[in-house]
C-alpha cells in the first residue's frame, strides 16, 4: 500500500516463510507433540487425549462460526453472551425434552446472530461495535432470564450430551467432528461458501457483480451464533449446571485466536476450516502442557499472547499481498 | 435545461447543507443532549438523584474511566483500538502499590507510568512499524498484561496496599469540592482537546485516521503518529489505575475487566467515529458521564439488579451506532 510496506516485506518472501505460514499452526502442533512424548509424563495417553478433545470442543465449536464472520471481514464477540443466554434457557425449558430444548436454544441463537447481522448489513455499523453490544447485552439479559443464578441441570438427556459416549468417543466430540465436515462442506463446496468468501475478499466487487451481499452477511452472523448456541448446550451439559453468569466468559478471545492461528486472515476472503481446528487443538495442547508442568496461569496467558503476535505476524506478508 | 435545473438546484442544496449540518450537530453533541435529557428526566423521577453528594460520587466514579477513554480517543481517531486498558488499568495499580512501597510517591507514580508506557511502545511499535492488527495486537497485549498482573501478585492472590501517605493524599484528596481524579481528568480533556484541535500532531492524528493514504501522500509522519497514540494510550491507563489504586488504597489485580468495552462504548457514544478521523474529548466527556448516569439511575430504582444494566448499556450502544451511521450517511451525501 505504502513505500514502506513494500521495502519492510520484501526480503522477507523467502520459501520457508511460505512454508511456516502455509503448515506453521501443524508445525507447531507436532513440535508440540513431540516435546510432550519426551518430557510430560502420562501426556500419550488415551484418557489425557480424551480428557483434551472434550475440553477443547466448546471454543472449536465457537471458533467454526467466528471462521466464517471473519471470512466476511467481520468479528463476532457476542458468542459469549450467546452462550451465556443457551445456559439460562435451558433449565427453564429442560421439562420438555432434550431435542426441543436444543431447538429453542439455536433458535434463541440465530435471532441474536439475526439482530448482528442486521445491524452489520443493513444499517452498515462496523462488526466490532454491533457484536459489542449484544456482547454486553447478551449476558445481561442471560443474567436477568436466570435471576443471576446458578441452577443445577440433571435431566439424563442433556446430561449425556456433556458426558455421554458412543463406543469410547464422546458424543460431544461426535457433534463437534459432525459440525467441523458440516462447515468445512458448506466452505468449500457450496455456492454460499464461495459468495462468502467473495464479500469478506470485497464487498464492492460482490456488490457490483450482483450477490445478495446483505443476505450472505445476515446468514453469516445468524451461523455464527447458532453455533455458539449449540457450544453453550455442550458447555452447560458438561458441568451439569446452567451458569449463565460465566459460561463462554472470553471465549470469544479464544475463538478469534484459534482462527487467526489457523491462517485464517483477519482481512477476510478466505476461511481455513481444518486450520481453525488445528488452532484450537494447538491452544489446547498447549493450556495443558503448561497446566501439566505446574506452570501459573499467570505465564500461559502470557504464553498465549505471544503465539497470537507470532501467528499474526507470519500471516502478515500474506495478508499484505492480498 | 440547465436554466430549468439551477434555480431548483438552489433550495435543494440549502436545505440539504441544513440537514447536513443538523446531522453534524447531533453526532457530536448527541451525548450531551441525551445527557442534559437523562439529567432532567431522572431529577423528576428520583428525589436522591439531583443530590450535590450524588453528583460528587457519579464525576469520582467517571474520573477513572475518563481517563482511559481519554487514551482511547485518540487511538480510536487514527482508525486503531487499544483492548489492551483494562489490563493495563490494573497493572498501574498493582505497580503503583509496589513503586510506592519503596520509593514514595515518586516510585508510586514513575514505576507504573513507565512500564505501561512501555506496554504501549511495544503495542505501537507492533501496530505502526511492523503492521499488524491494532484489534489482534491489542488483544494479545490484554492478554498478556493480565498476566503479568498475575505474575507480579502471586496469580492475583496478592493484593499490595498503599500507605504512603503523600500518594494517599494524591489519590482522596479533594480540590474545589471534588476528588483530585476529577481535577486530573478534566484537565486531561482540556490538554488533550488542545493538542487535538490546536498542535501539529493533534491534527495529524485527525488526518492519519481521516486517510492513511492521502497522509502518506502529504507527508505526514504516518507511522510515528499511530506509535503515539498507543503510548498515550498506555498512559493514560497506567495513570487511571494508578490514581484509582491510590483512591482505594490498594492495587487490586482484578479491577478493570471489561474497562476497555466500556471505553470503547463511552468513545463511540461521544460522537467519536470507530473508522478515525473524526470526533472530540467532549463527545468522550459526555459519553462517560451518560454511562454513570445511566448506571446510577438504575441503581436509583433499587429494585433493579446489576443485569437490567448491561441489557440497557448494550441495547442504548446499539441505538446510538445505529444513529450515528445513518448520521453519517446523511453527511457523506
Amino acid at each position: 500500500m505504502t513505500q514502506g510496506t513494500l521495502t519492510f516485506s520484501l526480503p522477507r518472501r523467502g520459501a520457508a516463510l511460505a512454508v511456516l505460514q502455509r503448515y506453521g499452526v501443524y508445525i507447531a502442533i507436532a513440535v508440540l507433540l513431540l516435546y510432550n512424548l519426551f518430557f510430560t509424563p502420562n501426556f500419550f495417553a488415551l484418557d489425557n487425549f480424551r480428557t483434551q478433545f472434550v475440553q477443547v470442543v466448546p471454543v472449536l465449536i465457537v471458533a467454526l462460526g467466528m471462521a466464517l464472520v471473519i471470512g466476511t471481514e467481520g468479528i463476532d464477540l457476542s458468542v459469549g453472551g450467546v452462550m451465556a443466554l443457551a445456559a439460562a434457557v435451558i433449565p427453564l425449558y429442560i421439562g420438555y425434552g432434550l431435542i426441543p430444548v436444543v431447538i429453542l436454544v439455536i433458535l434463541v441463537g440465530a435471532f441474536i446472530g439475526l439482530v448482528n447481522g442486521s445491524l452489520v448489513a443493513l444499517v452498515g455499523v462496523q462488526p466490532i461495535v454491533a457484536t459489542l453490544s449484544l456482547m454486553v447485552a447478551g449476558r445481561g439479559l442471560a443474567l436477568l432470564i436466570a435471576n443471576g443464578q446458578l441452577k443445577s441441570v440433571t435431566d439424563p438427556g442433556i446430561l449425556a450430551v456433556g458426558r455421554g459416549d458412543l463406543a469410547g468417543v464422546p458424543f460431544s466430540v461426535i457433534i463437534a467432528v459432525i459440525l467441523v465436515f458440516g462447515v468445512a462442506l458448506l466452505v468449500n463446496r457450496t455456492t454460499f461458501g464461495k459468495q462468502l468468501m467473495a464479500v469478506g475478499g470485497s464487498r464492492r466487487a460482490a456488490e457490483l457483480s450482483g450477490l445478495p451481499v446483505k443476505r450472505i452477511l445476515l446468514l453469516t452472523y445468524v451461523l455464527c451464533s447458532s453455533l455458539a448456541a449449540v457450544a453453550g448446550v455442550i458447555g452447560t451439559a458438561r458441568l451439569g449446571a446452567s451458569v449463565p453468569s460465566t459460561l463462554g466468559n472470553l471465549i470469544e478471545l479464544s475463538a478469534i485466536t484459534a482462527v487467526v492461528v489457523g491462517g485464517t486472515p483477519l482481512t477476510g476472503g478466505q476461511v481455513r476450516v481444518i486450520g481453525t481446528v488445528a488452532g484450537a487443538l494447538l491452544l489446547q495442547f498447549i493450556s495443558a502442557t503448561l497446566i501439566k508442568h505446574n506452570v501459573p496461569d499467570a505465564y500461559s496467558q502470557i504464553t498465549q499472547a505471544v503465539i497470537i503476535l507470532l501467528a499474526v505476524y507470519i500471516q502478515r506478508g500474506r495478508t499484505a499481498t492480498k | 435545461m440547465s436554466i430549468a435545473v439551477e434555480p431548483s438546484a438552489g433550495p435543494t442544496t440549502v436545505t440539504q447543507a441544513r440537514r447536513e449540518r443538523l446531522a453534524g450537530v447531533l453526532q457530536g453533541y448527541g451525548a450531551a443532549i441525551v445527557l442534559v435529557l437523562l439529567a432532567v428526566v431522572g431529577s423528576v423521577a428520583f428525589p436522591t438523584f439531583p443530590t450535590l453528594s450524588n453528583f460528587t460520587n457519579i464525576v469520582t466514579q467517571s474520573s477513572f474511566p475518563l481517563i482511559v477513554a481519554i487514551g482511547m480517543t485518540f487511538v480510536i481517531l487514527t482508525g486503531g483500538i487499544d483492548l489492551s486498558v483494562g489490563s493495563v488499568f490494573a497493572l498501574g495499580g498493582v505497580l503503583a502499590a509496589y513503586g510506592s512501597s519503596w520509593g514514595g510517591i515518586v516510585g508510586g507514580l514513575l514505576l507504573p507510568l513507565v512500564v505501561c508506557g512501555t506496554v504501549g511502545v511495544v503495542q505501537g511499535f507492533l501496530v505502526a512499524y511492523a503492521k499488524m492488527a491494532p484489534f489482534i495486537v491489542t488483544l494479545a497485549g490484554l492478554l498478556a498484561v493480565r498476566g503479568l498482573v498475575l505474575a507480579v501478585t502471586s496469580g492475583g492472590s496478592n493484593t499490595p496496599l498503599i500507605t504512603d501517605p503523600a500518594l494517599q493524599a494524591l489519590g482522596q484528596s479533594h480540590v474545589a469540592g471534588v476528588n483530585s481524579s476529577v481535577v486530573i481528568a478534566i484537565v486531561g480533556v482540556i490538554v488533550g482537546t488542545v493538542l487535538l484541535t490546536r498542535s501539529r500532531g493533534g491534527q495529524s492524528v485527525l488526518a492519519v485516521g481521516g486517510s492513511e493514504s492521502a497522509s502518506t501522500y502529504m507527508g505526514l509522519p504516518v507511522a510515528r503518529v499511530k506509535f503515539s497514540v498507543y503510548v498515550i494510550s498506555g498512559l493514560c491507563a497506567g495513570l487511571a489505575g494508578t490514581l484509582n489504586a491510590a483512591y482505594s488504597s490498594s492495587g487490586v489485580p482484578t479491577v478493570g475487566v471489561g474497562l476497555e468495552l466500556s471505553a470503547i462504548s463511552a468513545v463511540v457514544i461521544g460522537g467519536t467515529l470507530l473508522v478515525g478521523g473524526r470526533g472530540s474529548l467532549i463527545g468522550t466527556l459526555a459519553g462517560v458521564l451518560l454511562l454513570s448516569v445511566i448506571q446510577n439511575l438504575i441503581n436509583q430504582v433499587g429494585s433493579l439488579s446489576s443485569s437490567v444494566q448491561s441489557v440497557v448499556s448494550g441495547v442504548f450502544l446499539a441505538i446510538v451506532v445505529i444513529f450515528q451511521t445513518v448520521l453519517s450517511r446523511t453527511q457523506r451525501l
